[in-house]
């Protein structure tokens, strides 16, 4: 009798907890590398519609693999390869920068030209260092931190 | 007869006295009565508020101002050569001179203002939570955490940086912890400040308000596991998110011995009070 209480007792709680996932799905704070799941934060529609499986990163291109604000990376986007520029990642960077709560990219075409037209997240003040490789990503910006 | 002008001149002495102080009376009571024939002269009088009276108690105030050090002074338990650390608060004293650190705590809100060379106005100005004060000496730090545009947004600035412009504190209060951490698990709410907050005042003399709130959190899973003992978080509504068979099992992990090991024991208070006589003494300097 009393088991069958406790049973009663518990089973609203187990069903409680089983409407999220109790298992982790973010990376552990790290700088971005492959399969790296990221956040599109531009206007573009490739980045902005729903998806099944969420923007991964199949390639760094830098020559440690680790990519950091400023390095573009190569996205698994909806069954397309896209290039991609990071804008914010949650692993803290140097003293006086920001970190951020999710992994942010901005899509870019081959030429290093925005795919979107607005930016939606702030961005780090010292991705203006380099300017003259994405002044148009970066005149596109609404707002800096 | 000598005597009696002796005491006739006594008595005009005393008579001028008398209109001598019947005229500072007058004037003293006849202030509020110059004022309306000042303003008399064709129009109409304007009538001039008299000031408030500020009563300054400087004994009672100087006492009872609150003695606050900041906590990068003390230096950690260690066998470091104290001469260090006696360098470093120099050079910490010789900044303070120049930037106004105020007094702030871990739940404070803070505007900072640093210096941007990328920037177009070469200025950064940032508000947010203060959710971490951390390191010792000249290498100190402290994170600042805000919501903007919906995205979460922390900053570690270094206190002595000579990047530092300009810090002010626009609330003034403390949190149940002395890390606020699980903020970036808690409901968004918690975390949000606007850019164009006023400062709140607090009189140099009151005691700094602790702020109770207690936070609601995200569904798990979290950063960390913020029910474990080693956390001791106060500043959670673990209610809302946990069940009570939960908390029962987090303290499987409790370490209630750790609390006894005289080992571990740093006691502050006198290394602080005379750290503290000695930066008052050279910043009146």
């Amino acid at each position: 009798m009393a088991f069958s209480q406790m049973m009663l007792c518990k089973v609203p709680a187990a069903a409680a907890a089983a409407h999220y996932r109790s298992f982790s799905v973010s990376a552990a704070v790290a700088a971005i590398q492959k399969l790296t799941r990221v956040r599109v934060v531009d206007n573009s529609p490739l980045g902005n519609t729903p998806y099944h499986r969420p923007p991964k990163v199949i390639h760094v291109y830098t020559k440690n693999g680790v990519g950091k604000v400023g390095d573009m990376v190569l996205l698994a986007i909806k069954g397309q390869k896209k290039k991609a520029l990071i804008v914010g990642h949650k692993m803290p960077g140097e003293r006086m920068t920001p970190r951020f709560d999710s992994n942010n990219v901005v899509l870019i075409e081959e030429n290093g030209n925005p795919t979107g037209t607005r930016i939606k997240a702030p961005i780090p003040t010292h991705l203006r260092r380099m300017e003259g490789d994405y002044s148009k990503l970066l005149a596109i910006a609404q707002r800096f931190v | 007869m000598a005597v009696s002008s002796r005491r006739a001149g006594g008595v005009v002495g005393s008579v001028r006295l008398l209109r001598s102080l019947q005229h500072q009376d007058g004037r003293l009571f006849s202030t509020s009565v110059a004022r309306h024939t000042a303003g008399s002269e064709g129009q109409p009088p304007k009538f001039v508020p008299p000031s408030k009276p500020v009563i300054i108690d400087k004994a009672k105030s100087q006492a009872s101002l609150r003695q606050f050090l900041s906590p990068e002074f003390i230096p950690p338990r260690q066998r470091t050569n104290p001469v260090k650390f006696a360098m470093e608060r120099k050079d910490m004293i010789q900044r303070r001179k120049i930037l106004n650190i105020p007094e702030f705590y871990v739940g404070s809100v803070l505007e900072v203002t640093m210096l941007d060379p990328h920037a177009a106005s070469k200025t950064n100005r940032f508000v947010g939570i203060c959710i971490q004060r951390s390191g010792k000496g000249l290498g100190a730090t402290f994170t600042l955490r805000n919501i903007v545009d919906g995205q979460g947004v922390e900053i570690c600035y270094e206190l002595y940086s000579p990047r530092m412009k300009h810090i002010e504190v626009l609330k003034l209060e403390k949190r149940l912890d002395d890390n606020l951490f699980y903020l970036r698990d808690a409901l968004p709410e918690y975390s949000t400040f606007d850019f164009d907050m006023k400062p709140v005042h607090l009189s140099p003399t009151q005691d700094v308000p602790v702020n109770q709130i207690k936070v609601r959190m995200k569904p798990r899973p979290w950063s960390k596991r913020w029910e474990r003992p080693k956390f001791n978080v106060q500043g959670i509504r673990f209610d809302q998110c946990l069940t009570p068979e939960q908390m029962e099992h987090a303290q499987k992990w409790a370490e209630p011995w750790r609390q006894y090991d005289m080992l571990k024991e740093y006691d502050t208070s006198s290394v602080e009070e005379k750290i503290l006589q000695e930066v008052q003494a050279e910043l009146n300097k």
